[in-house]
Parts: C-alpha cells; structure tokens; sequence
C-alpha cells in the first residue's frame, strides 16, 4: 500500500530520473522535502542543481520558471498553499497562460505548478482554498486535479510532460489516502474523465477531494434504492464533455459535487454545459453541491462548510424523482 | 564625488560620464575607438528616426499606441551594443529603439502596436523575449533564464529593462532578490526617465538613488548618465562581463528623461513644465555625441549628412510597409493557446469558420439585407 504523496514523490523522482530537463523548487522543498514531504529526498538522490529551495516568494518562483521553461528547462515549482499560490498570478494569468499564443507557438512553457489545495484537514484560512475556478477561467492552463493514488502519479507524470503548462492541484486532504498500485502506472491521457462507479440513475460529477464523498455517498444511496455513477473529471480543462454528457444521457439526472465557492465555480459550467448538451435527457435540473459562498470558516467549522455525504444525498433526493 | 560608504559595495550619487553635455570628454577616461563610437552615432540616429516615423505612424492610425523612446535612446542603443548576441535581452514596452538596434525588423517590432498580433518576432532567433506590458514581471524571466543557462553551462547573460515607476512593483524586488542569492548572470538596466506616466520619481521612492537599492539586495549598483550613450556603454559592459565572469548581478540605473508623454495618448503638460522638459534638451544623447565626433575629426557634415541619408532610407521603408495593411486570419486566435486544442476550442473555432464563411459568400450588402 502506498499514499497519494508517496506516489507523487515517485512520480517527481521518476520524472527528475527520465528527463535531465526536469527541476524541482519552491521554498522548503530542498532540505525539508516539502512541508507535505512530496519532495522528500530529492535533493539528496539529485543535487542541489535539480531540486532546490527559493526565496520566499511565489511571484519569484513563477517568473523565474518562465525563464528557465524558455531556456529549455521543464520547472516543476511548488506553491505551499492554495492561498499562497495568489502573489503568483499575475505571472500565471498574464504570461504562463499567454506566452505560446502572445509568440504564435514559438515560445511554449512546459510548467508544472503543484498546488496543495481545498480543505479538511483543519487547516487555518489561507492553507484550505479550492481555487481552481481562477485557473479554469485562465485560457492557455491545463487544470488537473487527481483524486486516486495511482492518477496522482500518472497525472503528475503526464503534467511533467506536458509541452504546455499545467497547474496541478493536489487534494492535501487524500495525500494520505492508501492503495494497492505498483508504480509506475500509466492512465488515460489528459481531458479523459473516469467512471469510478457505473449507475443508472443519477451522475455525480466530482473530481479531487469530492471523488471519494461522491463515491461513498453512492454506495450510502444504494441503501435507498438509487444507483448512481460516479465521474470522476480529472483534468478540468481539457474538460471530458463526452464522457460526463454519455453519462448523463444514460443516467438523465446529474449533481456535481465539488468544494470550490458555487457562485461562477466550475460546477456552474459544467452544469450549463450538461444542460445544453443533454437537455432532451434530462429529468431534472443539474443540481450542484458546492462550499458555501464564504471565505473558509475557521477548522472547527469546516465540517459545516465541506460538502458531505449528506448533503450529496439530499441533492440526489431533489431529482424530481416523483416524475420519473 | 558622494560615496556610500561602509558597503561591500561602495556606490557613487554621480552618475558615470564620459561625454559631458557639449561633449567633451570627462577627465580620464579612455573611450571607446573612434569607429565604435561613429557606429554608436549611426545607431542613435537611425534609432530616433525609427522612432520618429513610429509617432508619425501612429497619427496617421497605422500603430494603436506608441510609447516613445525619444531622449532615451543612448540608454537603449548603449545597453544593445554592450551585450553579446547570445545574450538575451528582456525588454519592456517601450524598447523599441533597442529591439531596432538588435536588429530586429522594424515592422516585427512594431507588430505589437499596430495591434496584429502581440508579437511580431521570434524570440528564439533574436534572443528577446517579447516586449512585456505587466510591470518588472519581465525582470524574473530574465533571472530565470540566466539562472538555466549558467546550469547547462551557457555563457549567457541576460539583460532585464526596467522603468523607474517598475522598480516600486514587487516582482522587480523578487527579480534582485532570486538574482543575487542565485548569482545569476543578469544585469538589471533600469531607465529612470523621471516619471512613471505622470508620477515624478520622488513619488516613486523615497531611496537616495534607485541604484541604491542594489545595496539591500548584496549586488553592485551604478548610476549612468542615461544620456551620454559612451558612458551607458561602458557601465553596461562591465556589468554584463561582470555577470559573465560568474560574479552575479548587477542593477544599473541609467539617468535619463522621456522627451515626449508616455504614450501618443498621454499629455505630459498636466504634469510637467516645458522648462523641465527645455532644460533636458540640452543634455540631448545625439547632439552631444555629434559635437564630440566632430571635435575629434571622427565626423563631419558629410559624415552627418549620410548617415542621417541612411535614417531617412531606414524611414522610409519603414512607412511604405506599414502602409499597407496587415493580413490578419482570424482564426490564428484559436491556434497557439495549446499545443494541442481543448475539444471545447476546437467548437468555437468552428464556429467562427462558419461565421466568416457566411461572411465571405454574402454579397456585398448582404449583413444590411438580412438585419
């Protein structure tokens, strides 16, 4: 059995093994190896010259990857938090997720920007963000989030190398999930969404830190006589239209699930996507269990704001069943 | 001669010259041969009518905006000439007469401000990276690619333009920062032309100079005369062999003065006097070097006449291409935002096709017909 964070431990050391190009920063993930320990022992087994510690500064990190990524390099940078990854974004926003399109493919930026992300873990405010909707809105960025021990290693390795840049965002809450996966394992490419449990009478459309709430709230419906699918998104953009709307269409109800603010959050998209793609097999409106509108509540209250098992369920139970 | 003492690196108020402003030499100091000098002349001149034909373009509605480099262009000429051509330069918006000085094609340069595409020329072929618009964000790219190249063993430098204004943002600090502490190969070239927009220097920072900062970071500074192009040659070599050498980062920051307002859509007379601006004329970076060059017998009016002859062919070339319009395919928008297109890019670019399909088989009238 291994974590999620030893799998993307391997994967980080098997892509430093494989491609010379390949390294490591950000701050502490040198000597320390990461305060999560993703980078533990790098800089032992590869030197200080592939895996290093940076000053304190995300912005630094970020731009100076744009010039090592132009040099030939293939930086893979680590934000700490969510919520210190915001002093990076105008490098993200406005050159990251620009440059191949402002040099007319000249200039590509295989980047690879790990982000520990969402909450449940008690975490203080600024260590619990899910802040993909800022990078989904962002043209030019891959968007990945695993929720599986064996995806982290294959979605970090395909990140790795990918020829444009990724912003690969880790559910801190399952680095210590466990499974049974001999590594190294090699999954779809991006924009290929998963079905973790065939249904036939509702979807769950989750990804990272939601995929196992999703999963279990399944399992805790079959109790109640419903049985539902669960999709797992993967890589948020490129977003699997195909596999989420088949899925739907077999199904004909559709609840995404996610932890990321409801208001303009993915879920929004990808309800409206599913509405106007799926709207003739539809039985009832797409529903979304999201975080609340807030800023994270403090940890001894997160229990209220995460979306749960519960809350899926009465999702699921406002799908105009007495129609059907 | 003011120095800060009791610094690792001892730093003059006095900006480094070479030519004072009737261009006669400073006392002691060799200057470059004559025909680099002439060269540098021939630069300057041909970088101000590039400049000026650039304006005039933009009156006549062929550029959206230009921000011009009038009075600045010994700082651009001078840094240009001072790096090798493996080295890379990281411009800002208003480098226009530097990317012209690198060689670059005029019309390549000006692709961004006539507004048919961001960039009009291949970074990797001239070692420039495209003229960046975000404030200082540039300053770390140029560290970074600094930093990889002294990792795969490269003898390359890296040379970062930065405003005065640009110098208060916190990626230029994070720039000087990452620099110093990784000895990067980078020299920071800053032109404090007075004013960011409208806001004079001494709203901009409260340091006894902005090379001074160079000090807090642990790298050399050194102010320059940004009008005497000898002197901004001079200092910017040395900076840039410096960093060659493996001694780290170097902040320059070159006096100088934007002659016109920010941008043809500026008006500098809301925030600054003409005596202000009549006072700066005087230090004019051509004039100066041109009574030098004659002085010593390098130049004279046949001398000037040609070479202004050669600004005026450069112009002119310059004007007929840009008079033509660009061909523009729309549907380029949907070509380089990834290598590959998200299935989602690839619906909406379909559906532009169709647009301008409908668009291209309509007859003439044929949108007023259907509205």
């Amino acid at each position: 059995m291994i974590t999620m964070a030893q799998a993307l431990n391997t994967a980080l050391r098997d892509a430093l093994r494989a491609d010379e190009r390949v390294l490591v920063f950000g701050e502490d993930v040198g000597t320390l190896g990461g305060v999560f320990r993703i980078t533990d022992g790098l800089t032992r087994e590869f030197g200080e010259q592939r895996c290093f510690d940076t000053p304190l500064a995300e912005s630094g990190i970020l731009g100076t990857a744009i010039g090592m990524a132009m040099y030939g390099y293939r930086p893979v940078v680590e934000m700490q938090f969510d919520a210190f990854a915001y002093p990076a974004f105008e490098q993200l926003a406005s050159h990251v997720a620009k440059l191949r399109n402002r040099t007319r493919g000249r200039v590509a930026l295989p980047i690879t920007i790990r982000i520990p992300y969402a909450g449940g873990i008690g975490g203080v405010e600024h260590h619990s963000d899910s802040s993909e909707a800022y990078y989904v809105a962002t043209p030019g960025l891959h968007v990945v989030t695993p929720a599986t021990v064996a995806d982290a290693y294959s979605l970090l390795r395909r990140a790795i190398a990918s020829p444009d840049p990724v912003v690969f965002l880790e559910p801190k809450r399952l680095y210590w999930s466990k499974a049974e996966v001999a590594l190294p394992v090699q999954t779809e490419p991006f924009g290929r969404a998963v079905v973790r449990r065939p249904g036939t009478d509702a979807t769950l459309i989750a990804y990272g830190p939601t995929v196992p709430t999703a999963l279990e709230a399944a399992e805790a419906a079959g109790e109640e006589g419903w049985d539902l699918e669960v999709v797992d998104l993967r890589t948020l953009v490129p977003f699997d239209e195909e596999t989420v709307c088949a899925s739907v269409r077999r199904t004909g109800r559709a609840v995404v699930v996610h932890e990321a603010h409801g208001f303009a959050g993915p879920g929004a998209e990808i309800a409206a996507r599913v509405t106007e793609r799926c709207f003739h097999h539809l039985e009832a409106p797409v529903l979304r269990v999201t975080g609340f509108d807030v800023p994270y509540p403090p940890p001894m209250l997160e229990k209220h704001y995460l979306p749960g098992v519960d809350r899926v369920l009465d999702a699921v139970a406002r799908l105009q069943w007495e129609t059907a | 001669m003011t120095v800060l003492a009791e610094t690792s690196h001892p730093l003059s108020l006095e900006p480094v010259q070479l030519l004072d402003e009737h261009g006669d030499p400073a006392d002691g100091q060799v200057l470059p041969p004559a025909a680099q000098r002439l060269q540098m002349y021939r630069r300057l001149v041909v970088g101000r009518r590039f400049d000026r034909q650039a304006a005039a373009l933009t009156r006549q509605g062929r550029l959206a905006v230009y921000p011009s480099s009038n009075g600045q262009e010994a700082c651009q000429v001078g840094a240009v000439l001072a790096v090798r051509d493996t080295d890379w330069l990281f411009p800002t918006y208003r480098e226009s007469v530097a990317l012209v000085t690198r060689g670059i094609d005029p019309v390549e340069v000006l692709t961004l401000l006539r507004g048919d595409w961001h960039c009009g020329y291949d970074p990797y072929h001239h070692r420039t990276a495209p003229q960046c618009t975000p404030l200082a964000t540039q300053a770390l790219h140029a560290v970074g690619l600094a930093h990889a190249a002294r990792l795969a063993g490269d003898d390359v430098v890296a040379l970062a333009f930065v405003g005065d204004g640009a110098t208060s943002e916190g990626d230029c600090h994070e720039a000087l920062n990452f620099a110093a502490v990784y000895r990067a190969p980078v020299v920071f070239f800053v032109q404090n032309n007075q004013y960011a927009i409208s806001v004079p220097l001494a709203k901009q920072t409260a340091a006894s100079s902005l090379a001074h900062k160079a000090i807090g970071y642990g790298m050399p500074g050194r102010r320059v005369d940004g009008n005497d192009v000898l002197a901004v040659y001079r200092v910017v070599r040395d900076a840039v062999e410096h960093a060659r050498a493996g001694q780290g980062p170097t902040l320059v920051e070159a006096v100088t003065y934007r002659m016109d307002a920010h941008t043809n859509a500026d008006d500098a007379s809301r925030y600054r006097t003409s005596a202000e601006v009549d006072a700066w004329r005087k230090r004019d970076p051509i004039t100066r070097l041109e009574r030098h060059l004659r002085a010593v017998g390098v130049l004279d009016d046949a001398g000037v006449a040609e070479i202004a002859a050669e600004a005026e062919d450069f112009a002119a070339r310059l004007r007929e291409r840009m008079n033509t319009d660009p061909v523009l395919d729309p549907m380029e928008m949907f070509r380089h935002v990834y290598a590959e297109p998200t299935p989602q890019l690839r619906e909406q670019a379909a559906l532009l096709a169709a647009e301008l399909a409908a668009e291209a088989e309509a007859p003439v009238g044929g949108v007023e017909a259907r509205a």
